[in-house]
C-alpha cells in the first residue's frame, strides 16, 4: 500500500513539475481547437508581428542556436528543445515568457493557435 | 601638529577600500533567476531604495519591455533590493526635480566615473549601450567593477 502511494505521489509530482515540450503542443492545440502548423509557426516566429522585434530578433531564425537579447546583448540559450533539454519543461516559466514576449513583439497576448504553431515548429527543429 | 596632518591621511587610507569599485553581490535566488534572464545582475548598491521601489512597481513597462513577474516574487525581490540598496557610495539617486532615477547610467556616480568615455565609444557595436556593463567591465557579472578588470573593446 505504501509503495503504491509513493508511486502515485511520484507520478503526480511528475505531472505537476516536469512537463515535456510535447505536453505544451497538446495543450495549446486543445485550447485552439485546431491542429498546429509548423510552417505557420516558422513564419510567425521569424517575421515582425506589429512590434519592433520578432521572436527571431533575440532567439535567431535558427533557435537551435544560442541567441542574444536585442537590447542588452545578453546571451540566450537555444530555445528549440532538440538543442536545450531545459526548455518547455515548466508551465509557470512557459506561461510567463509567452505572456511577456508576446506583449513585446505583438503588443498583445498570443492566441492558443499561434502558440501551438510555434511549438510545432520548435519541436520539428533538429 | 604632526598629528593634525597624519590623522586625515590615516582616515583617507582607511576610506580607500570603500571607494574601490567592488560590489559584493548578496545571494538571492529569486533576484538571480528573474533579473539576470535578460541582463547582468546590476548591483543593488547602484541605486537607492526609492529608485528600486519604483523599478519594481513598473515591471510591465521595464525600459520598453514587459518584465512582469508574479506578485509574490516581485515583493520578495523588492525587499531584497531595498535591503541592499544605495549607501554612502551612491547617495540619493534622484533627478534634478527629486524624482527617483531608474537608469543607473543617469546617476551622478555613473556620470562622474564615465566622464572620459566619449559618445563614439558608447556606440561601438561591441558595446551597444552604456547599460551593457559587461562589454568593458569584464567581471561585471560578479560585481567587480574595479579599474584592473576593465578592457574597452574595439
Amino acid at each position: 500500500m505504501r509503495h503504491i502511494l509513493l508511486i502515485a505521489a511520484a507520478v503526480l509530482a511528475t505531472n505537476v513539475y516536469a512537463e515535456t515540450p510535447r505536453d505544451f503542443l497538446t495543450r495549446f492545440e486543445k485550447e485552439a481547437g485546431a491542429p498546429a502548423s509548423a510552417e505557420r509557426g516558422a513564419r510567425f516566429f521569424t517575421t515582425k508581428q506589429g512590434g519592433e522585434w520578432s521572436c527571431a530578433s533575440c532567439h535567431t531564425e535558427k533557435p537551435t542556436q544560442p541567441g542574444r537579447h536585442a537590447r542588452t546583448d545578453k546571451a540566450i540559450t537555444p530555445l528549440a528543445p532538440a538543442a536545450n533539454a531545459e526548455r518547455f519543461t515548466d508551465a509557470a516559466k512557459v506561461d510567463k515568457w509567452f505572456r511577456r514576449n508576446c506583449n513585446d513583439t505583438l503588443n498583445r497576448v498570443c492566441s492558443p493557435q499561434e502558440k501551438a504553431d510555434v511549438m510545432a515548429w520548435l519541436l520539428a527543429l533538429k | 601638529m604632526k598629528l593634525r596632518i597624519a590623522l586625515p591621511v590615516l582616515l583617507a587610507a582607511l576610506a580607500l577600500p570603500a571607494l574601490a569599485d567592488n560590489y559584493s553581490l548578496p545571494k538571492n535566488a529569486a533576484f538571480e533567476e528573474e533579473c539576470t534572464s535578460c541582463h547582468i545582475a546590476y548591483p543593488p548598491q547602484m541605486l537607492d531604495a526609492h529608485s528600486w521601489l519604483h523599478m519594481m512597481n513598473g515591471l510591465a513597462t521595464h525600459f520598453g519591455t514587459d518584465a512582469s513577474i508574479d506578485d509574490k516574487r516581485r515583493a520578495a525581490i523588492a525587499d531584497f533590493l531595498a535591503q541592499n540598496s544605495g549607501g554612502r557610495k551612491t547617495g540619493r539617486t534622484v533627478d534634478a526635480r527629486g524624482n527617483p532615477l531608474l537608469r543607473i547610467t543617469e546617476t551622478a556616480r555613473f556620470e562622474k566615473k564615465h566622464r572620459k568615455v566619449d559618445a563614439a565609444t558608447w556606440k561601438r557595436a561591441s558595446i551597444k549601450s552604456p547599460a551593457n556593463c559587461g562589454a568593458c567591465h569584464t567581471q561585471a557579472a560578479a560585481g567587480d567593477y574595479s579599474e584592473r578588470s576593465i578592457t574597452i573593446p574595439k
